[in-house]
Parts: C-alpha cells; sequence; structure tokens
C-alpha cells in the first residue's frame, strides 16, 4: 500500500505543476462538474434521511423521503425522543457494540494466526488448503445459513453471541489479506528469533504480531463494519429480544402496524453515526480494508 | 511439549489449525448435512429418505423457476452496470486533470454508501421509491414528465429500485478496487505508449484493461457470487419475504421462506445445493479461464 501512495504522490505531482502553468483546462473543468454532480446523487439518500429525522414519523411513511417540506413542520422531536423515550434503542446500541467489539478482536487474532501459517513456512499440504481458503471465499454464506442455522440448534448454542462470531473468526478475506503482508516481512526476523531460542509462537507473538499494526487496522476497520451491520446470521441466530442487535432491532419497527416510525427514521441515521465518525477520521484503512482481495502481489 | 513448541515442521499445522476446524466444522459437515437433507423429508425433527424427490419437486416448481430467473437477471445487469461504470469512473479519477480536493470529496462520497448496512439501506431506498407523488423518486419522475409511479407493485420498476440500491452501495467500492488496480500499473507504460503516439483511449484498451485483469476476475467473482445470491435487499426493500407476484423473489428468499419460515428443511435444502453447484460451477470456470488458481498456487 505505501508504494501505492508512493504512485499517488509521483502522478500528482507534475499534474499540479501543470495546472499552475496553464490554469484548469475545459476538460478538467468538465470532469469536476461531472464529479461533484455524481458525488451529490450518492449522497441524496443520506441527506434524505437527515430531513426524516426532523420530521414526523408517519408523516415520512405516509409522502415518502422528500425534500420537499414545509420547514415550519421540521421540528427536533424526534432527537428529544431518541434520548428520552427510544425504549430498547440504546440496548440494540450497546449490544452491537459489544458484539462487535469481542467478533473483531477475536478475528483479527485467529486469522493473523492461520494466515502466518501460509506465509511464513513451506509444507506440503500448503497448496491444498490454501485452494481451500480461495473457494471458501467464493461459497456464499446464504447457501450455508440453513445447515448452519439447523446444527446450531442441535448444538444447543442458538441465542447466542458466541454462535454469531465463532464461524467467522478464521475470516478466508482476512487470512487473505493477513497472508499478503505477512509475505512481505523479512524472513531474518524469524531466524534471528529461533537463534535467540524463541519458540515459533513466541516469533508470531512477540516478534511479529507488533510490526503488523497497518494491517490490523485495516482489518479491524473492515471487519468492524462488517459485524456492525450484520443482519442475516443474527437475525437466525437470535431469538431473545434484549440481545437483539441494531439491525435486528431497527427491522423489528419496519412493519405496517408500526407506531414507532420515529424511531425507526432517527434509529436508522443514528445507527449510521459511529461508522460514517470511524470513516471520516479512518478513510485510508476503510479503503485499503475493503479493496483487500482485489490488489494481488 | 516443548518439542512442539520449537518444531519447524509441526508449528504450520498449529497455525492453520484454526482454519481447518473452522472448514471442517462450519463448511464442509453443513455443506455435507444440505446434500443428505435435500434427499430427505424432514418433518418435526424426523428425516425420512426420499431419494431425488425434493429435486424432483424443485424442477415441477414455477415458483422456483421464477425465483431463479429473479436471481439471475439481477445478476447480470448488475454485472451489466457495476463493472463498466465504476471502470470508467476510476479512469476518470486516475487521469491526471482535475482537482485533487474534487477527486477526494468524490471518493469519499462514493465511498460513504457502502458503509451503510443493508437494512438502514432498504429502509431508505422503500422510502425514496414510495407512491406518494411527493417521494423523491416520484419527484424525478415528474420532472421527465410522467406521473407518480407505483415502483414497488411492477416488476420492472421494483426491479430498477433493487438496481438503484445495488449500484449505489457498490459504485464506490468498485471503483475503488479498480482505481488500486490501476495505481500498480507502472507509469512507464502509457509513457511509452503515448511517444509512439497511442490516444488516452487506445492506452486505455491495450494498457489499463489487460493489466487490470486480476482485479477484473476479482470484482467479477464477488459480483456473481452477492448477485446471485442477492437476498437481504428485496427482503428489506420489500418489507418482508413477500413482494407483488413474488416479483422479488430470489433464490436464496425462496430458500428462506421454505426453510426458515416454512420449515420445509428436505426441499430448501435441494433449493440451497442448487444454487451452490451454479455459482461454483460459474465462479469456478471462470477461475480456471483466467488462471487465477495456478497463479494463486504458484
Amino acid at each position: 500500500m505505501a508504494v501505492l501512495q508512493e504512485q499517488d504522490r509521483v502522478k500528482t505531482a507534475p499534474a499540479t505543476a501543470a495546472r499552475r502553468r496553464r490554469g484548469p483546462s475545459a476538460a478538467a473543468w468538465i470532469q469536476s462538474v461531472l464529479l461533484v454532480v455524481m458525488a451529490l446523487i450518492s449522497l441524496v439518500p443520506l441527506l434524505a434521511i437527515l430531513v426524516g429525522t426532523f420530521q414526523d414519523g408517519n408523516e415520512v411513511i405516509r409522502r415518502g423521503m422528500t425534500f420537499d417540506v414545509d420547514l415550519g413542520t421540521l421540528s427536533l422531536d424526534n432527537y428529544v425522543l431518541l434520548f428520552t423515550d427510544s425504549g430498547p434503542y440504546f440496548r440494540w446500541f450497546a449490544n452491537t457494540l459489544l458484539l462487535t467489539v469481542g467478533q473483531v478482536a477475536g478475528t483479527l487474532l485467529v486469522s493473523a494466526f492461520v494466515a502466518y501459517g501460509f506465509a511464513m513456512y513451506e509444507f506440503r499440504t500448503k497448496t491444498l488448503w490454501f485452494i481451500m481458503v480461495l473457494l471458501v471465499m467464493t461459497v456464499p454464506f446464504e447457501m450455508l445459513m440453513l445447515p448452519l442455522y439447523v446444527q446450531v440448534n442441535d448444538m444447543g448454542l442458538a441465542d447466542t453471541y458466541l454462535v454469531i462470531a465463532l464461524p467467522f473468526l478464521a475470516s478466508a478475506v482476512t487470512i487473505f489479506f493477513f497472508r499478503q503482508y505477512f509475505l512481505g516481512i523479512p524472513k531474518e526476523i524469524l531466524e534471528a528469533g529461533r537463534v535467540d531460542g524463541v519458540s515459533e509462537f513466541g516469533i508470531f507473538f512477540r516478534l511479529v504480531l507488533p510490526i503488523t499494526k497497518p494491517a490490523m487496522a485495516a482489518m479491524a476497520i473492515l471487519n468492524g463494519m462488517l459485524c456492525w451491520n450484520n443482519f442475516l446470521w443474527p437475525l437466525l441466530v437470535l431469538r431473545s429480544p434484549e440481545k437483539f442487535t441494531l439491525p435486528i432491532g431497527l427491522n423489528t419497527l419496519l412493519t405496517p402496524y408500526g407506531n414507532n416510525y420515529e424511531l425507526l427514521i432517527i434509529g436508522a441515521f443514528f445507527s449510521l453515526i459511529p461508522v460514517l465518525i470511524l470513516f471520516l477520521a479512518f478513510q485510508r484503512f476503510f479503503i485499503e480494508g475493503i479493496t483487500a482481495g482485489a490488489v494481488k502481489g | 511439549m516443548k518439542q512442539l513448541l520449537y518444531s519447524k515442521r509441526l508449528a504450520p499445522y498449529f497455525f492453520i489449525l484454526p482454519f481447518l476446524v473452522t472448514l471442517a466444522v462450519f463448511w464442509v459437515v453443513p455443506l455435507g448435512r444440505s446434500f443428505v437433507m435435500s434427499t430427505q423429508e424432514v418433518l418435526y425433527g424426523q428425516a425420512t429418505f426420499i431419494g431425488l424427490d425434493n429435486y424432483e419437486r424443485l424442477w415441477q416448481d414455477r415458483i422456483f423457476w421464477q425465483a431463479l430467473f429473479n436471481s439471475l437477471r439481477y445478476m447480470v445487469l448488475t454485472l451489466v452496470l457495476l463493472i463498466p461504470i465504476p471502470l470508467a469512473l476510476a479512469a476518470l479519477i486516475n487521469s491526471n486533470i482535475g482537482s485533487a480536493r474534487i477527486k477526494g470529496f468524490f471518493k469519499a462520497s462514493m465511498f460513504v454508501p457502502a458503509l451503510t448496512s443493508v437494512v438502514v439501506a432498504g429502509i431508505v431506498f422503500r422510502l425514496i421509491f414510495a407512491e406518494s407523488d411527493t417521494a423523491i423518486m416520484n419527484q424525478v419522475a415528474e420532472f421527465f414528465g410522467f406521473g407518480p409511479v407505483r415502483w414497488l407493485r411492477g416488476d420492472v420498476t421494483g426491479l430498477v429500485a433493487l438496481l438503484a440500491i445495488a449500484l449505489w452501495r457498490w459504485t464506490g467500492v468498485n471503483m475503488m478496487y479498480f482505481l488500486a488496480g490501476m495505481q500498480a500499473i507502472p507509469t512507464e507504460y502509457y509513457e511509452a505508449a503515448s511517444i509512439d503516439g497511442a490516444s488516452r483511449f487506445r492506452q486505455f484498451l491495450h494498457i489499463t484493461i489487460p493489466n487490470l485483469r486480476p482485479t477484473i476476475v476479482y470484482v467479477v467473482t464477488i459480483s456473481v457470487y452477492g448477485g446471485l445470491a442477492m437476498f437481504l435487499e428485496s427482503f428489506m426493500l420489500y418489507a418482508g419475504n413477500n413482494s407483488p407476484n413474488n416479483q422479488g423473489l430470489t433464490v436464496v428468499g425462496y430458500l428462506y421462506r421454505k426453510g426458515i419460515e416454512e420449515n420445509d428443511l428436505g426441499f430448501a435444502s435441494a433449493v440451497g445445493v442448487v444454487l451452490l453447484v451454479i455459482v461454483m460451477a460459474i465462479n469456478i470456470s471462470y477461475l480456471v479461464a483466467s488462471g487465477t488458481f495456478r497463479k494463486e498456487a504458484a
């Protein structure tokens, strides 16, 4: 990734010089206008929900999401509702936070552990197992959900957070990413550790893990986002309302007979905020994490 | 014990052990079970072997074919939209004209939708495509001179709404994939081409596209997977698994309906097996044809 940025700089430097010489060309103007317009279109749904948070919930359901609103009808009532009388909303919020932190920590540790095995050693069946990692990446989870659901019920693990996380701790995408990263670490570190009498696992935990922070950050962000938004598997596993996560809880508000539409809209909006803040703070890691699989070599 | 910790020969197996266990317990066993259940009638926990009856039922099931058609249609259309458009946008951003600040703003704005959960995206799009003439999409329709549309009632207009969600959420991500791939292409290639007098468009065709192949392979693969396995977008857009005339029903939606909602596990497993075979067949043949396995294994 550092290489990419290097090239980024190399590429933009002459461009800046050219602009200083001639000022923006017509092509640059057209490009800029096009980009701004598309960016704004892309932001419309988020702006629409933001406007919706200031409207009466039933009104939003009746009229749809719209910018055609009477300014006089906008109010902060929904925000007051959210912080004073939102029932289980913040419980869902806390549950999601807890599950996300736990699952991300587990996924990073387990996946890095596995990836290290693939990156640093030669062993006979390595290619076979690594092809399995690649295959697992291309099997949709939706296909496994039914037998997995039956199996979890048989094992008596339904309705636990453990089983939401357990099947995904050795995450194929995360393993793949860490393997790429470890391949770039000089093997001399391992040899030096061995000479000093550190065990194979000690080398991983004490010598290699501490220098993988950038990779950890990218994968923490990617997995954190996926966990925060995870819906289908928790929907199948969770039964008790007090264990619901944000997406599951919000979904229960989306009924035709609901009287909680205020909470639905502002709750949906509010659930975006943690991820948005993280994104603005760590944009580079988000993009690196999400595009991890596609950049090989 | 001490020997184990220091053995260079055994260590790799310990390191990959969590993956092997996960593979066995959460992939191989459930998949095997899926195959077994697909040959059974499962009622109240009692399984009876019925051979290929479920597959025969599936073959004659009109709704299954409709769901399969819907999934395939969605997959093809997302491929048609979500490869060329992001590719063109990435090329636009990667060119060295234009302001870096505007490009940054554009990248961030296109990427933000990917951060939303499918639940929030579904709620928002359901209300943007609402029937009322004040809803955003109906105002757009009015601007172009046609009246309020009941988007989610019609087959084609419902599909438009589903594709809008897909475009909104994934254009930015695919664009970033392509951009990352483009930035890894050495600039000398382009310099050499411009010295030879190749136009920008020819450079794009003959340098960018071939060098981007691994990225394109990856994006196509995950798009095939995502397209055929689409379920939640429809589930959220139609506020449940039922849509008018099953127009939003997908294969996974049907699997969910049969397996979870109607508890017909045997039949639902047969649906899952068919889906698995289709996705794996498409993906593996594509990966083999593009030489990806050979490269990774090397």
